[in-house]
């Protein structure tokens, strides 16, 4: 009597709690319906083709043709190749800058600092992470991009450096947390016998727990990099939002998230517009969830053939 | 116990669209719900074109607008309400290009204002400047002051690919009083910390004082608008009366706008 009552329990709970993880993934999956729904009226319009999301186009007499984005203009222009440039641009730059900083300093909490010092490092960084993002773009146009201007004096004064430096400071906990979080399960036993053949704590650090906690690593690394890329309020204040194709960090430069931000508010609904963004949206969700999958699958191939699960 | 049945009661108008005229709007609604504490006034800002999209959507009852509308704005709201929609003009405004302090140029025409957000003039020294790369921003690609600029200055054609989009004025007025080599552009209102440019017109050089734009001499000054359903509630027309009587043109004055006279 009691062990059927207890198994029905443990159906129960098992039950709740799949479906409560089931949740994400619906959500996730309902969104992405929804947004592809409402870009699909692209593919019937004929305004807009693949030439004109990725080609140049004209723009005016006695110019080459540009990419160009200027949806509002008497003649549409649709490219999203300078938002596409942008986004990685500006991602780039924060991961850059972010993930040496975070790395160093997990490893620095993890395997080197004394308990105390962990216990103030660890909240201080992770206070960092409730920073609104509003408040870092404020910061980022008023105090980076002014500490920059005097730096470097470059003749733009808004651009993809100042909002890859304000982006590292909002990803920088996030890879941090997870990166600490991976090195600290690596098992002692892994640092024990590496000491005990006569390595350096460094070496221990260095070549022994981080390479063994790389799995997370990667992890953290890549929910950062889908943090930057989505961000939106950083890069709509202070990365200028010119829609030119550039490699250069000092340009200004504009973003899939920070033009859907801007340009929402004007779409009277069910216009060719409304679809084009919806379109960027789902370009953002394609980088974030490809670039997801794809270094996943080449980090766990290498990081199984590292362990010699490949024989 | 009393109290909150009225608070219960209190009706709401709702104000959504420019930011140029977004400080304007706060305004009237604090003056106005001193008068008729019954009523509140939310005013958000956001840009003239999301402003009509609102007003379409019915998300709003009030849109403001620093521009008039569209022809397909004017055929889609005529098609929601059956008619055309109210527009009021509540207050005369005009449109200046700021420079920093630093810069020694005082007066441009109107064709080198064309040409510098065309992207055709990219050096301020043939302008009289110091030689120095020029700088452009812009508004945002909603808002109701790049379409006034586009279609008055630049005559329907595109801004340059480079010029930077920001949001509100007083992010435009901010960026050029920290950069020496910027140029924008927004209500004159808004202008603190930065040079007013006047525009060279036939040789003279004609600022944008309130003389000056109230006599036509100006050539950027504009109409700011209301605009509200065909049969708008009572509440939202007691807030548009308000703003058309004396007191509330006062209040536009005060805030570095021009009455209508």
């Amino acid at each position: 009597m009691a062990a059927s009552r207890s198994t029905r329990i443990d159906r129960w709970v098992e039950w709740l709690v799949t479906a409560a993880g089931m949740t994400g993934l619906v959500a996730l999956g309902l969104i992405l319906v929804f947004i592809v729904r409402e870009a699909l009226p692209l593919l019937f319009d004929g305004d807009v083709t693949l030439g004109k999301l990725v080609l140049p186009q004209p723009w005016r007499e006695g110019r080459a043709p540009t990419w160009l984005w200027q949806p509002l203009s008497r003649v549409p222009k649709v490219s999203v190749v300078p938002l596409i440039v942008g986004s990685v641009k500006v991602s780039a730059v924060a991961m850059a800058l972010a993930a040496p900083m975070g790395i160093a300093a997990a490893l620095f909490s993890s395997e080197f600092a004394s308990p105390r010092a962990r216990e103030l490092l660890k909240p201080t960084i992770e206070l960092l992470a409730g920073v609104p993002s509003v408040v870092l773009g404020f910061f980022a146009l008023t105090v980076i991009a002014t500490a920059l201007q005097t730096l470097f004096d470059w003749p733009y004064r808004l651009n993809a450096a100042v909002a890859g430096v304000a982006m590292a400071l909002a990803i920088v906990p996030i890879i941090f947390t997870i990166t600490e979080d991976a090195l600290r399960t690596v098992p002692n036993t892994y640092r024990e016998a590496s000491q005990a053949l006569g390595a350096t704590r460094w070496d221990t650090a260095w070549r022994i727990v981080l390479p063994a906690a790389s799995p997370g690593v990667l992890a953290g690394l890549l929910l950062g990099f889908g943090r930057a890329i989505g961000e939106t309020m950083i890069v709509l204040m202070a990365s200028g939002n010119a829609s030119v194709v550039s490699l250069q960090l000092r340009d200004p430069t504009r973003t899939l998230s920070a033009t859907i931000a801007a340009e929402m508010g004007e779409v009277v609904s069910a216009s060719t517009h409304t679809s084009l963004l919806y379109f960027l949206g789902v370009l953002l969700f394609v980088l974030n969830v490809g670039l997801n999958a794809s270094v996943g699958a080449w980090a766990r191939n290498r990081v199984l053939r590292a362990r010699g699960a490949h024989a | 116990m009393v109290c909150l049945a009225a608070q219960a009661w209190s009706g709401t108008v709702t104000v959504k669209g420019s930011d140029t005229m977004i400080d304007l709007a706060h305004r009237w609604a604090k003056a106005f719900t001193r008068q008729r504490p019954d009523i509140t006034v939310q005013v958000t800002g956001g840009g003239s074109g999301p402003g009509l999209a609102a007003l379409e959507s019915g998300a709003t009852d009030v849109a403001i607008a620093s521009r008039g509308l569209t022809a397909l704005e004017d055929q889609r709201l005529q098609a929601k309400f059956g008619e055309p929609p109210l527009a009021v003009a509540v207050a005369r405004d005009s449109v200046s290009f700021f420079v920093n302090v630093k810069n020694p140029v005082r007066s441009l025409s109107l064709e080198q204002l064309r040409d510098i957000f065309l992207g055709d003039a990219t050096q301020w020294a043939p302008l009289g400047g110091a030689a120095r790369p020029l700088v452009a921003y812009t508004r945002e690609n909603t808002s109701g002051t790049y379409a006034f600029v586009r279609a008055r200055v630049l005559g329907d054609e595109d801004f340059a690919p480079t010029m930077q989009q920001l949001q509100g004025t007083g992010a435009v007025v901010n960026a050029v009083s920290h950069e020496p080599s910027a140029i924008g552009f927004g209500g004159t209102a808004f202008a603190r910390q930065v040079r007013v440019l006047a525009v060279r017109i036939d040789g003279r050089e004609v600022l944008p004082t309130p003389q000056n734009v109230a006599s036509g001499t100006y050539p950027l000054s504009r109409e700011l608008f209301f605009y509200l359903a065909p049969r708008p509630s009572a509440d939202a027309a007691a807030f548009l009366e308000f703003v058309k009587s004396p007191e509330g043109q006062a209040i536009a004055g005060k805030a570095g706008f021009l009455p209508l006279s």
